[in-house]
């Protein structure tokens, strides 16, 4: 079973620092290991960074890359997870032409059908944000390509897991 | 004095003062107990060199002839001393020969810190003269590395690189230095750090695993310990040996872990690997239980691994969480310091002999002495034998040298022939295979050692590849002992191709010069050796030379190194001939 390629996100815990995201990405690269989706941002604790990877890897494999992320000396913790563990959300950008809008009518209705938001509008083009789960954004993708989009882009998956993380308890265990 | 502020820190009463970046960065070193460093100057680490020449009193610097020597030279005080090694370099190509120094001591664990210069920070991305991204470079083959744009992040950048290279599981760091932090002021107080809160050093040794792990060692019927570099670098020697003499179980080490048993202990059973001893490769597809203490099973240590000691029930005591189950499976893993968790396992042991499976490797070992060993020391043929180098050299330092071999045929000879009395006495390139390595790696550890005999071994491959560093040992009177073990090939290659591509010699053969007037041309002692009846006393010369002195010896052009454990094939497929 572990031998089997899924998708797993590795969610990492660190120091925000320069030339971590180098060290880090350097170890999926050494495994010739493609990176399907990056997200950095602030995590839940103040002056602690969080990387989540998304990656199609073995369950074997994944476990090993943890241990050498782990092991950075500027990780506080690292955790792999499959898809059914996490809550998860990407979110999509579309700039479309205006005259679309009033030109082709089944566009209005693939806007509400989709529970995509407009974001703005000016005489040349709108932008529409659609957020949700990867298939989501990307059937709405597919339902507009036809007609021409302008403009396209996916945010990195970004995730909280079903489970608690205990990452202060962890913090503090370190200091004393 | 523009300030003098007093900390209230208790660890640190000392009153700061203000000095440049560059005068800091030598008095950091020196904070940190560091006497010698190797390097090598150039624009952009010259603040540095002015203020090491104002401190040469206490810091020592050695000039190599080029970065490389440098690192390998830390590598080989590093070793040997069990201290952080440091080397020093400019920017661009002084910091990017650095590189493979820095990756064979990331590969082989040894603590060395590394100093740059770098260009000015307003420069930084310019692609300015001799500017390259070292720290980008270097992120692969580092524990940590960093730059420091401001004078005043130095003292606690410095302190964070020493922790990081001499705590857990040791390793390089480096620490990249604008030309403009060098030069701007601080105010400089130091104080050693001892803790960051992202790194975890060494894990809790969790009893319940020991206890674990105990049970099945005390239940074993043929158990069987593989040690490595983890047992030295934890100074865990002692407690080793209680352990393997209370419990009566036979121990072979990996090239790394040589020589933290003497090689006459009856328990030492020998080097693992692809030219390890035949016994105990052959027996790990035959223990019922494999304890590997501080080692990480790498492929010259397994073969192949579907068929690595797939009978046995594996205990890994091991300090780096990301070795555990990386090459093999393990049923029980002791994480932690294999000096303390030898420790506690050590009460929890029952005393045992298991002489019916001791005999098995006296027995495997005759059948080895007779097929390979006689042969590569009381040979019949015309030839020196690379061993009968090594036999000699047993004799005169009567196993208490250092010895350092570079990469090949010479060093698995060397590994399998030399005894070994004293622990750290096997320097050498292990993970990476290094050729180069070996010249100067010996002269840091002789630096650090003065009191040791250091000798160096090479082939006439690897040699040649640092052979310049024999103008550091001419000028720091450096009084190591260098033996090329010459037979005009690159000889493991060659070995390979003889096995394996039907004897086409593809680019292995060397045209060497004349090595004994090359060291002579830097004022070294030499001789070259063609017979055997000449070696005895060559070797005791060198040996009983109180200076740097170089022996070549011409050895058999085409000799093999035997056992062997082919590529992709099996431990217990080790092959005698």
């Amino acid at each position: 079973m572990s031998s089997e390629k899924k998708l797993y996100t590795v969610s990492i815990y660190s120091e925000n620092n320069i030339g971590l995201l180098n060290r880090i990405s350097a170890i999926f690269q050494r495994r010739h290991i493609n990176i399907e989706s990056l997200n950095i941002s602030p995590s839940e604790i103040e002056g602690v960074s969080k990387f989540i990877f998304v990656v199609n890897m073995t369950e074997d494999n994944v476990k090993k890359i943890i241990g050498q992320i782990e092991k950075q000396v500027e990780v506080i913790k690292a955790y792999y997870h499959d898809l059914d563990e996490i809550i998860y959300q990407i979110s999509g950008l579309f700039k479309i032409k205006s005259e679309l809008l009033f030109e082709e009518p089944q566009i209005q209705n693939i806007i509400k059908e989709s529970y995509a938001r407009i974001v703005t509008v000016n005489k040349d083009f709108f932008v529409l944000e659609k957020s949700g789960r990867k298939e989501e954004v990307v059937a709405l993708y597919d339902k507009l390509s036809a007609f021409g989009i302008m403009q396209y882009t996916r945010s990195g998956l970004i995730s909280v897991t079903k489970e608690e993380m205990k990452i202060s308890t962890l913090l503090e265990t370190y200091n004393n | 004095m523009a300030t003098q502020t007093i900390t209230n820190k208790e660890t640190s009463t000392k009153v700061t003062e203000t000095i440049s970046g560059s005068e800091a960065i030598v008095r950091c070193l020196i904070e940190e107990g560091t006497e010698i460093i190797y390097g090598y100057p150039g624009g952009a680490i010259m603040p540095v060199y002015d203020e090491l020449f104002k401190y040469q009193d206490k810091i020592h610097h050695v000039l190599s002839r080029h970065e490389q020597g440098a690192t390998h030279s830390a590598q080989g005080y590093a070793r040997i001393s069990g201290k952080v090694g440091v080397a020093i370099a400019t920017s661009g190509p002084g910091a990017t020969n650095l590189i493979t120094g820095i990756a064979d001591a990331q590969i082989d664990s040894t603590p060395m810190v590394c100093i740059t210069g770098q260009v000015f920070s307003h420069l930084l991305g310019s692609d300015a003269f001799q500017e390259t991204d070292i720290v980008g470079i270097s992120t692969p083959v580092t524990k940590w590395n960093c730059q420091v744009t401001k004078a005043e992040d130095i003292p606690a950048v410095m302190a964070k690189a020493f922790f990081i290279a001499r705590s857990g599981r040791p390793g390089p760091v480096l620490v990249d230095v604008t030309k403009d932090a060098q030069l701007e002021k601080l105010d400089f107080s130091y104080e050693k750090c001892t803790k960051v809160r992202s790194y975890n050093p060494i894990p809790k040794t969790d009893i319940a695993s020991l206890e674990a792990a105990a049970k099945l060692i005390n239940s074993a019927q043929k158990p069987l310990i593989v040690w490595g570099q983890g047992v030295i670098l934890s100074q865990a020697e002692e407690v080793f040996k209680a352990v393997i003499e209370k419990s009566g179980i036979p121990a072979a080490w990996t090239i790394l872990g040589a020589s933290a048993v003497p090689t006459s202990h009856p328990l030492n059973v020998g080097m693992v690997g692809m030219h390890g001893n035949y016994a105990p490769n052959k027996l790990t597809n035959e223990c019922d239980v494999l304890i590997a203490i501080g080692m990480r099973f790498d492929d010259r240590v397994t073969g192949t691994l579907s068929t690595y000691a797939k009978q046995a029930k594996v205990i890994h005591f091991e300090i780096d969480p990301a070795e555990i189950d990386k090459n093999v499976k393990t049923d029980v893993a002791v994480l932690g310091d294999a000096k303390a968790s030898l420790e506690l396992l050590l009460p929890l042991l029952n005393e045992n002999t298991h002489s019916d499976w001791c005999q098995k490797f006296t027995d495997l070992y005759a059948i080895e002495y007779d097929k390979v060993i006689k042969h590569d020391l009381y040979p019949s043929t015309e030839g020196i034998r690379m061993a009968e180098v090594l036999k000699e050299i047993n004799i005169q330092s009567k196993g208490n040298a250092a010895i350092v071999t570079d990469v090949g045929q010479h060093q698995m000879i060397a590994c399998r022939y030399a005894e070994f009395n004293k622990t750290k006495s096997n320097i050498t390139s292990g993970g990476l295979g290094t050729m180069g390595f070996g010249l100067p790696a010996a002269i840091g550890a002789k630096m650090a050692a003065p009191e040791r005999e250091v000798v160096s071994i090479s082939g006439d491959g690897g040699y040649q590849m640092t052979i310049q560093e024999l103008g550091t040992i001419f000028q720091q009177k450096a009084a190591v002992k260098v033996v090329v073990l010459n037979n005009d090939f690159l000889g493991m290659v060659r070995q390979w191709q003889e096995l394996f591509f039907d004897r086409r010699y593809a680019s292995t053969e060397m045209i060497n010069p004349n090595f004994v007037a090359i060291a002579e041309g830097y004022y070294i002692k030499a001789k070259k050796v063609t017979k055997r009846e000449e070696l005895a006393d060559a070797v005791a010369e060198m040996m009983a030379s109180k200076e740097a002195y170089f022996l070549e010896v011409c050895v058999e052009k085409e000799g093999n190194v035997f056992p062997m454990i082919p590529t992709g094939a099996s431990v217990s497929d080790i092959r005698l001939e």
